[in-house]
């Protein structure tokens, strides 16, 4: 006890430190920036502030007074701090937010630099069809597009002679005796597929078939059609329907009618031409249909006995369905196409609207 | 064909309207394209009585002023025509009256007089052609009648596209079979004649060929009065069915073929020499024919011959020496049946669709010969007054037809749902067949159903006629199936990759001309020069199948600038069609049973290579100008890219790219494109030369790739990498090379040198100047290392630089720059 002090410090009484505080937490609030508030730091909790100097003289306080001296000063500081804290945090939040503000920027400027492309319709069409079959466990499968008339028409039991043949005007690579030909249906594919693959089949075959016609707004001598075959045991018309009707409603809609009518074709027996109820007079008849109320959108039929004995199928033992559906059609129908020939001119106005899927 | 309801109600008495015939008709399977109304635009117009003709001489041409009266009294009506007397029937316009094509008939002042309506020809009614005169009509035509009802002018008309299986609808005979037992009403048969036994003394005649002609009747008929009009019913029916009224020898004919079916001709018995012989053409003879030609026979030709040659090809067209003239008395009918893929052959070969060899090569009805020539005969001799021979000739070669097998279940079986054996009888009873036996029936076909040669055959006749909207909807369950191939969804991948990078898919006719060829400067050796060349092209100058796609392409892309489209990127996706050695003959090959593997190979060996491939052009800037500057135009490293990033989109290993000069291309900027080691197609900019002859914006650039070596290379199952969780190590280096020195070289060369630990290499800059002297530049690269065990240290990756630098060196004589 030889070094007490009897003198009172008086930086360290409580209303001092409580001035020193609120002198401290004022100059902080009224620094108006961080560099402000940096030098508001220095004078009041810096080593030569008022608050660390009172601290320092805490140990010239009797023992038994130096408790609550340096509870109070501890109190002091701690309270300083976090209004430094406080502040800090607020000031650099507005310096922020100024930042962000002057990088404003026009957000409706364009910036189409890298102008995306677009598939044509007739690639989309065909492999949404193949989507709607595969769906249902079918295969998709192709063939070549020059084609030996025995693909074409023999195997399908149109002889030579067949009236059918002059009917469609066949594009012959030359000589045309060569029997070589561009396929004017997608129908020898259904050979192709018999001769190669094992009972039962169920396949689609989507491709370009070619005709000796003149370009117009709805004909062209490049089109698309899709091919459908099945061949299994206890395969019935009523089920070449069924198919056509799920084709046809996943084409165009849930409540798509459809009709199908006595026709003939050499390769199927029975035989029809598949009608859909017109798109735009909804059966009413109007020019579009030529008032009939229903547009050709293919032929079908089970297929004819003389094409499963060309490609060695028991017909005893197996029947089947063949179908060939026009895809430009389905395209013109489905998207509202007035005009062929935009299929086959290119034109990037056409096709850009279509983009990537359909 | 087209077939008049009033002439189809006369065998089939349907009450419906001729909409719902049509409907019915197109239920059962005939094509109705169209139901012609006729006679309905005709309004007000009466049979009135000529009282008074004035002839009025001061006009360059006769004109009458007469008096007419429709029942009601004198009226004054103008009339340009002379053919007509007082006291004549006539049909009398009246002011107010309508004409065919909506003329309206008012009262008009012309030639100093008012005319009070208008007296008619039978072009003005719309009935024919004639305009010569008017129409006078027969003197009990009852005054005052409206002329639609008394001529029966009021009709409809059935347009029907007859499927080639069912020749017998083109007849009205036929199509009435089929309205009759879609309507439920009887059917009276037109060829249901009495034709009388008649001693077996016709005209002369010998069949030569009996499997081309199995049936031949011949009757005679004198005395037919070549002046004796076509009375009008007859005239009008032949009108109606589309046919222009001749002369009545020539209706009477016309009309047979119309109401039955059977082709009839008739020769001037007269300008025959001889007996008739049906016998195929023999070499060198020729046959002028009554269209004019004169026709060069081929020896499967069939004739009609008498002693003076041929004199007519049998079932397609008549000779000019027997035709039927205007002094033509005797008349010679042919009433025959010719086999049909004869005649299709024979009118395919002459180029004549005849309306006799379009019915004969659909098989006309076997047993209708007789008929046919009786009904004809008839006909001349009560409008001819002519008189028929007491005698015929009918030589019958026919083969009884087999009857087909039909187990009734077989019906139920294809159909999807049950047909008693009582409908199944009666439907095939319905159209003609003898059906017998209990189960399975044996079936006989009616004669005029060729058609009809097995029990699928039998079964449609059923189904059709009970109604295909009978037939239930079922789903047939497939087994399940793989999904798309690997090169279908490859395929997808590609095309989806090519349009998002900006490139928009066209479609292209298949087709070129061989001038294009010269267009792309192609050598006179260029293999895609033999292109196949197609028989009968669409359009006269795109003669030949593709061997590149670029022409297409372009021609596309030419087409989008010229429309006013400045940057332009197109691509298509399709085959070229590559003659291959020794294809282009395919062989004949039966078709009534599988061909063995070694024929079908040999039937494939005949076509062309058709090989996949996609192409790509484009001109005008690649990345459009904006408010970020003025754009990129499109450059030969567009069109190299697009090849990298196809293979990229597969998942195939990234293309060898190396300078090449092909034509199409710029010689300085053609890259050829390998793919796995396989050449696969050239991109770039194109010849200057190439660009002026072709019309394109300067610059196009464009690519052309062959798919299968791209997706032959395409990753099929991605092994997944190992990712190593240590830092990456970068270090550059630059290198000095010959200015020709290929970049690729030198990035393969640092590759192959840095060791299996790098992880990139990145060319990153691009030097020519003074700074590296003449002949040389300066290509800088990144090259990134990166171990999966360890940090690599820097002696380490020094260590690696140098190895690839060494590398480069070696292989490139490159320097490294800055050491």
């Amino acid at each position: 006890m030889a070094d007490y002090d009897p003198v009172q410090v008086s930086p360290l009484d409580a209303d001092q430190l409580a001035a020193l505080r609120d002198q401290a937490v004022s100059a902080f609030a009224a620094a108006g920036d961080l560099d402000q508030l940096a030098a508001a730091r220095t004078a009041h909790t810096g080593d030569r502030s008022p608050i660390a100097l009172a601290r320092s003289e805490i140990g010239a306080l009797p023992p038994q007074a130096r408790k609550d001296a340096g509870q109070r000063v501890n109190a002091a500081l701690a309270a300083v701090r976090e209004a430094l804290t406080a502040r800090t945090a607020e000031l650099e939040r507005d310096r922020d937010e100024r930042a962000l503000t002057e990088e404003r920027v026009d957000v409706t400027l364009p910036w189409d630099r890298a102008p995306r492309g677009s598939r044509h319709p007739l690639t989309m069409i065909q492999e949404r069809v193949g989507d709607v079959f595969v769906a249902m466990g079918y295969e998709v499968v192709d063939g070549p597009e020059v084609e030996t008339e025995w693909h074409n028409f023999d195997a399908l039991n149109l002889h030579p002679d067949h009236p059918a043949r002059s009917m469609q005007d066949t594009i012959y690579l030359d000589p045309p005796d060569n029997g070589v030909l561009l396929r004017t249906q997608t129908s020898p594919v259904q050979l192709r597929t018999l001769l190669s693959r094992p009972l039962p089949v169920y396949v689609v075959a989507p491709g370009r078939v070619f005709r000796d016609d003149p370009v117009d707004a709805t004909h062209s001598p490049v089109f698309h059609q899709v091919e459908g075959l099945v061949v299994d045991e206890g395969i019935t018309m009523a089920h070449l329907r069924g198919t056509l009707e799920h084709f046809a409603r996943a084409m165009f809609g849930a409540d798509q009618q459809l009709r199908i009518r006595p026709s003939y074709f050499p390769f199927t027996e029975p035989s029809a031409e598949v009608d859909l109820v017109c798109f735009s007079c909804k059966g009413d008849g109007c020019r579009i249909c030529s008032q009939e109320g229903w547009i050709e959108w293919g032929g079908c039929g089970m297929v004819n006995p003389n094409v499963l004995r060309a490609a060695g199928v028991d017909s005893d033992r197996y029947s089947g369905f063949a179908f060939g559906m026009g895809l430009d059609r389905t395209l013109m129908f489905r998207h509202g196409v007035s005009d062929m020939r935009h299929f086959f001119e290119g034109d990037i106005r056409f096709t850009r609207p279509f983009g990537t899927e359909i | 064909m087209r077939v008049p309801m009033s002439w189809l109600r006369d065998y089939a008495p349907v009450e419906t309207s001729a909409d719902d015939t049509a409907a019915a008709l197109i239920r059962a399977g005939l094509e109705v394209e169209q139901v012609e109304r006729l006679g309905g635009d005709i309004v007000g117009v009466q049979v009135g009585e000529v009282l008074e003709i004035t002839e009025l001489a001061e006009f360059k041409k006769p004109i009458r002023y007469c008096q007419v009266s429709v029942g009601d009294g004198a009226r004054g009506i103008v009339c340009g025509a002379t053919n007509f007397t007082v006291g004549d029937r006539v049909p009398v316009a009246l002011p107010g009256a309508v004409l065919p094509g909506g003329l309206q008939i008012g009262a008009r002042k012309t030639y100093g007089h008012t005319s009070d309506g208008m007296i008619c020809s039978v072009r003005e009614l719309g009935i024919g052609e004639d305009h010569a005169g008017i129409m006078v009509l027969p003197a009990d035509a009852p005054l005052g009648a409206d002329i639609v009802d008394y001529l029966g002018l009021r009709d409809d008309v059935l347009d029907i596209a007859v499927t080639p299986d069912r020749g017998y609808c083109l007849s009205v005979r036929g199509v009435a079979r089929e309205a009759a037992t879609a309507a439920d009403v009887p059917f009276s048969d037109p060829a249901a004649l009495d034709v009388p036994e008649l001693p077996a003394a016709g005209y002369p005649v010998t069949v030569g060929d009996a499997g081309r002609c199995a049936r031949y009747v011949a009757r005679i008929v004198r005395g037919v009065d070549p002046a004796a009009p076509s009375p009008d019913w007859l005239a009008r029916r032949i009108t109606l069915a589309g046919m222009r009224p001749i002369s009545l020898t020539v209706d009477v004919t016309n009309y047979v073929l119309l109401a039955l079916g059977q082709p009839l001709h008739a020769f001037d018995l007269a300008k025959v020499a001889g007996p008739i012989v049906v016998r195929r053409a023999r070499g060198g003879e020729r046959l002028r024919t009554l269209d004019g030609a004169d026709r060069a026979l081929d020896t499967d030709d069939l004739l009609i011959t008498d002693d003076s040659g041929p004199i007519g090809i049998a079932g397609v067209m008549g000779g000019a020496t027997t035709e039927i003239d205007a002094t033509t008395r005797d008349v010679v009918v042919e009433s025959a049946y010719f086999e049909p893929r004869g005649v299709a052959r024979t009118a395919a070969r002459h180029r004549l669709p005849s309306e006799a060899a379009k019915r004969f090569e659909r098989g006309v009805d076997t047993a209708l010969q007789p008929a046919a020539a009786e009904l004809a005969v008839r006909l001349l001799v009560e409008y001819g007054g002519g008189a028929a021979d007491p005698a015929v000739t009918d030589i019958d070669l026919r083969v009884a037809p087999a009857a087909i097998k039909l187990p009734v279940q077989a019906v139920s079986r294809l159909a999807g749902r049950d047909y008693p054996a009582d409908v199944v009888r009666r439907r095939l009873t319905d159209v003609g067949c003898t059906v017998e036996g209990g189960d399975p029936l044996q079936v006989v076909p009616a004669p005029w159903r060729p058609d009809l040669t097995m029990p699928a055959d039998l079964i449609e006749e059923v189904v059709r006629l009970e109604g295909y909207d009978t037939v239930p909807s079922i789903l047939p369950v497939a087994p399940a199936g793989r999904g798309l191939t690997r090169e279908q969804r490859l395929r997808r991948r590609l095309g989806r990759a090519v349009a998002a990078a900006g490139h928009h898919e066209v479609t292209s006719y298949p087709f070129l001309s061989p001038a294009v060829f010269d267009a792309l400067q192609l050598d006179a050796a260029d293999p895609r020069r033999a292109a196949l060349a197609v028989a009968n092209p669409v359009s006269e100058h795109e003669s030949h199948l593709r061997t590149t796609l670029l022409p297409g392409l372009l021609a596309s892309l030419a087409r989008n600038v010229s429309r006013g489209q400045q940057d332009v990127a197109v691509y298509e996706t399709g085959a070229v069609y590559l003659p291959r050695p020794g294809s282009g003959r395919a062989p004949r090959v039966r078709a009534d049973r599988r061909p063995d593997d070694a024929t079908l190979a040999e039937l494939d060996a005949a076509l062309p290579a058709q090989p996949l491939r996609i192409a790509i052009a484009m001109c005008g800037r690649r990345e459009p100008a904006g408010h970020w500057g003025p754009g990129r135009p499109v450059a030969w490293a567009d069109a190299v890219q697009v090849a990298r990033d196809v293979c990229e989109s597969l998942g195939a290993p990234a293309p060898a790219v190396t300078a090449a000069a092909a034509m199409p291309f710029h010689p300085g900027r053609c890259a050829a494109i390998a793919v796995d080691g396989v050449e696969a197609g050239h991109a770039g900019e194109l010849h200057p030369r190439v660009v002026a002859a072709l019309g394109l914006p300067p610059r196009t650039c464009a690519m052309e790739l062959d798919l299968t070596p791209v997706l032959a290379a395409a990753v099929d199952v991605v092994a997944a990498p190992a990712i190593s969780g240590y830092p990456p190590a970068t270090v550059d280096v630059a290198l000095l090379v010959g200015a020709q020195t290929p970049a690729a070289e030198v990035e393969a060369a640092l590759r192959a040198g840095a060791g299996e630990l790098l992880e990139e290499c990145r060319l990153f800059d691009v030097y020519a100047g003074t700074q590296v002297g003449a002949g040389r530049r300066s290509l800088a690269f990144t090259l990134r290392f990166r171990a999966a065990d360890r940090t690599l240290t820097d002696d380490e990756v020094l260590r690696f630089r140098d190895a690839a630098v060494q590398s480069a060196a070696g292989r490139t004589g490159a320097e490294l720059r800055g050491t």
